[in-house]
């Protein structure tokens, strides 16, 4: 995130704050709020903001839209922004139209594939997709015949099996066999499915890093209103030194993360310099989910394990969303591979070229 | 929502990339014609005061500084892609480097001008070498402890006591001292020091050596008997000290030189793992090399900061701490991941020296500048818990 004099940042920061507040949603009875809450950010073209103007999109840059999910992630956002926005991105990438409303991307793991047969119907597994049984579409990547396309499909004409995941925002199975799309069209040759892996992981990763600064404010503050043995916890050295790791691993998660956000809004291509960005970004972030929210818990005692206190709704979405797009191990093989390709005298030129 | 914490993508600009093209050039020159040895200067010694006066010849010391003390008038970015070249080639600059990167920055705000004039220019030409003494047998975490005493006379100050672990002081021309010049009060402990300009070679001051547990003559015990300091060596305010160590704290803290003390490991883990590593070695490699790269991005970005003109005190701590634990913890992690690359001779006993090595200085890297704890401690107060 770069400054608060952004528009569309404040935008968004707004909108949560009014119709999100993490506070108020988890002690709302029901969900008429994420209706309000959507229509909001339709209304202020957030959803659609990787879609060109021409195709009714937001035409926001993708530093923008990163920011965005910078602030989603502030808010533990329970809509599918994030997969809204990829989705919208996947189809102005192919010159398809995005539909108004929810959308999800498949795949969302790194090793699912999905193909297009003769016939131009879809088949194929992906698991854990986001939101899939309740959103208007499943926009996927597939190949025909070795050519990327985008193909846009009604989740009612595949076969889901849902999950809640670990954020309870559902992470389902879905499976397609034979799916006749609603909208199909070919990807420019530079894309395909290591461009949605890192876009998804650059995605992830912003909100990631958003979660954690959100965290490290609620834990800072809980941290000087709790009170035991006739003292603030906050004045307890273990305490002290547990927020500043804390602090140091949300530092490392926004800097990772807004490093390969711009470097994906600065490169033409998904090149060598965004896969080593961005495959850094959502090792390093993943760790840092894994350590603050662990932290953030351990400072909380008791009451951050309840469903009452908000806590949860960022350390579930911080274990969910490290997962998705690929997650530390996968990203780390990934670049362990591509440093030990490059060989060791590589090593340093590479680190210091970004 | 209070302070977030951000840490802005900047990038190196164009004119500090051209620099770091002249940077790895002349290193390169000087590592074929002999001018250095990097492994000798990570097995043996860093001090080459040669070398350092041939970097001062390239302008590359105190070139953040006004050019009338000698200075480049160049900027943060530029001195920062210096800084870690040199690094990374293992370059010997332990003659310069305190001087660039504190002692300088001290002089140029606290010093009167003709000292200034005398002193900032034979630093920038490689040719004066700095200490800090700080530490004392009985403070170290806590500074404020400094009992070496400072007593007004005609004309100056007379010390006398001991500093510890005074890195150099052997070597050195002069160090910045942090010395008594009075009691502190009830009211604030911090009271009563004072940071002096001491000439290190003269009578008074006998330094004695403190031999490190891998076997290196590095660190110093100084001791201070009568020895005459003249008034105009006074940096700053008398008593003061206190109040002008934190906006140091952000220069000190953020470079490179804070996560790249062993970086050579990695390096020569990814050389002997080579080019088909199993999983196991290519995941560790991606961890470990996910972690440097957001380190050095932590690490520039505060840079841009101090450039702008900010003191990100908070974000250079924050960049220290987490960047000593990870140096600190890499001869570990290539420890794991080499256990099972064949001893062939050639290369694994090459990289297992120098494992052993870096093994043996790690407990230094979260102590040395400020422990772990201090630098916790300084983030917790950041964050408005203290
Ligand atoms: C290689 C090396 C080079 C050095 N070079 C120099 C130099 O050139 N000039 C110089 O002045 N000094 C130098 N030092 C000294 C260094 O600054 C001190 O060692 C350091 O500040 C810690 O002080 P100490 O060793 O007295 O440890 P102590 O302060 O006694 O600390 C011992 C332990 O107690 C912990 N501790 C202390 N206070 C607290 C607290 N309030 N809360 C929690 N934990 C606490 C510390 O974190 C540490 O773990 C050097 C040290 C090393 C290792």
């Amino acid at each position: 995130m770069s400054s608060s004099d952004n528009l569309l940042v404040d935008t968004t920061t707004r909108i949560f704050q009014d119709l999100a507040d993490p506070q108020t949603v988890n002690a709302a009875t029901n969900e008429v709020w994420k209706t309000e809450l959507w229509t909001a950010l339709e209304e202020s073209a957030l959803t659609l903001a990787w879609v060109s103007d021409d195709r009714g999109g937001g035409g926001a840059n993708l530093a923008d839209g990163f920011d965005i999910l910078n602030v989603s992630g502030r808010f533990a956002v329970p809509v599918p922004l994030g997969e809204t926005l990829l989705a919208g991105w996947l189809l102005d990438a192919a010159g398809l139209p995005s539909p108004p409303g929810q959308m999800s991307v498949a795949p969302a793991r790194l090793r699912d594939r999905l193909t297009i047969g003769p016939n131009g119907t879809l088949s194929g597994k992906a698991l854990g997709i986001p939101f899939a049984g309740s959103v208007g579409f499943i926009v996927a990547l597939a190949d025909q015949d070795g050519m990327p396309h985008v193909v846009q499909i009604a989740p009612q004409d595949c076969t889901i099996l849902s999950a809640p995941g670990l954020s309870g925002d559902g992470r389902d199975a879905v499976t397609f066999d034979s799916a006749a799309p609603v909208a199909m069209a070919p990807l420019p040759a530079n894309l395909g499915d290591q461009a949605l892996g890192l876009m998804g992981a650059a995605v992830r990763a912003s909100q990631i890093g958003g979660a954690l600064q959100a965290i490290l404010n609620i834990t800072t503050e809980y941290a000087q209103e709790r009170t035991a043995f006739g003292r603030k916890i906050s004045k307890f050295q273990a305490v002290q030194h547990n927020l500043a790791k804390l602090a140091g691993e949300t530092a490392a998660a926004v800097a990772a993360a807004s490093s390969a956000a711009d470097t994906i809004q600065t490169m033409e291509d998904f090149n060598d310099s965004v896969f080593f960005e961005t495959a850094s970004a959502k090792i390093r972030v993943g760790e840092a989910a894994g350590e603050g929210a662990a932290i953030a818990h351990q400072i909380h005692g008791a009451i951050g394990f309840t469903d009452e206190h908000v806590l949860h709704r960022f350390t579930q979405r911080l274990w969910a969303w490290r997962d998705d797009f690929g997650n530390e191990s996968e990203w780390a093989v990934q670049l362990g591979n591509f440093i030990a390709n490059g060989g060791a005298d590589e090593l340093w030129p590479l680190l210091a070229s970004r | 929502m209070s302070q977030a914490i951000n840490f802005d993508p900047i990038r190196l600009p164009p004119e500090a990339e051209e620099l770091r093209l002249e940077v790895r050039a002349f290193l390169a020159e000087e590592i074929t014609n002999g001018g250095f040895d990097p492994t000798a200067t990570i097995m043996k010694s860093g001090f080459d005061r040669e070398f350092s006066k041939r970097v001062g010849a390239k302008g590359w010391i105190g070139m953040t500084w006004p050019k009338k003390y000698g200075g480049q008038e160049r900027s943060f970015l530029e001195r920062y892609v210096v800084t870690e070249e040199f690094r990374v080639a293992n370059a010997p600059v332990t003659a310069h480097f305190t001087a660039d990167r504190q002692s300088g920055p001290v002089l140029l705000k606290y010093a009167p001008e003709h000292i200034k004039l005398d002193v900032l220019p034979s630093i920038t030409l490689g040719e004066c070498c700095f200490c800090i003494g700080m530490s004392e047998p009985n403070s170290g975490s806590d500074l404020f402890a400094a009992s070496t005493r400072a007593t007004a006379t005609d004309g100056g100050f007379l010390i006398n006591g001991s500093k510890l672990w005074t890195s150099n002081a052997h070597q050195a021309d002069y160090m910045i001292g942090l010395f008594r010049t009075s009691p502190c009060t009830k009211e604030n402990r911090r009271h009563g020091l004072t940071q002096f300009l001491v000439k290190l070679k003269q009578s008074g001051i006998t330094i004695n050596p403190v031999r490190n547990m891998a076997g290196k003559h590095e660190f110093n015990e100084v001791l201070f008997e009568n020895l005459f300091i003249p008034e105009d060596h006074v940096l700053g305010e008398v008593d003061g000290a206190w109040k002008q160590a934190t906006s140091e704290l952000a220069y000190e803290r953020s470079g490179p030189e804070r996560f790249l003390e062993t970086f050579y490991v990695l390096t020569e883990l990814v050389r002997i793992l080579g080019d088909k590593p199993d999983a196991r070695a290519a995941e560790g490699i991606g961890r470990l090399v996910a972690q440097v790269h957001t380190l050095r991005r932590m690490s520039v970005s505060v840079n841009g900061m101090l450039q702008a003109g900010k003191e990100p005190v908070l974000e250079g701590s924050i960049v220290k701490d987490v960047g000593t634990l990870w140096e600190q913890a890499l001869p570990a992690h290539a420890r794991n991941l080499s256990a099972f690359i064949d001893s062939n001779p050639t290369n694994r006993a090459a990289f297992d020296e120098l494992l052993q090595f870096a093994t043996t200085i790690a407990p230094k890297l979260t102590i040395q500048g400020g422990t772990t704890e201090v630098l916790r401690g300084i983030i917790a107060r950041g964050l408005g818990l203290r």
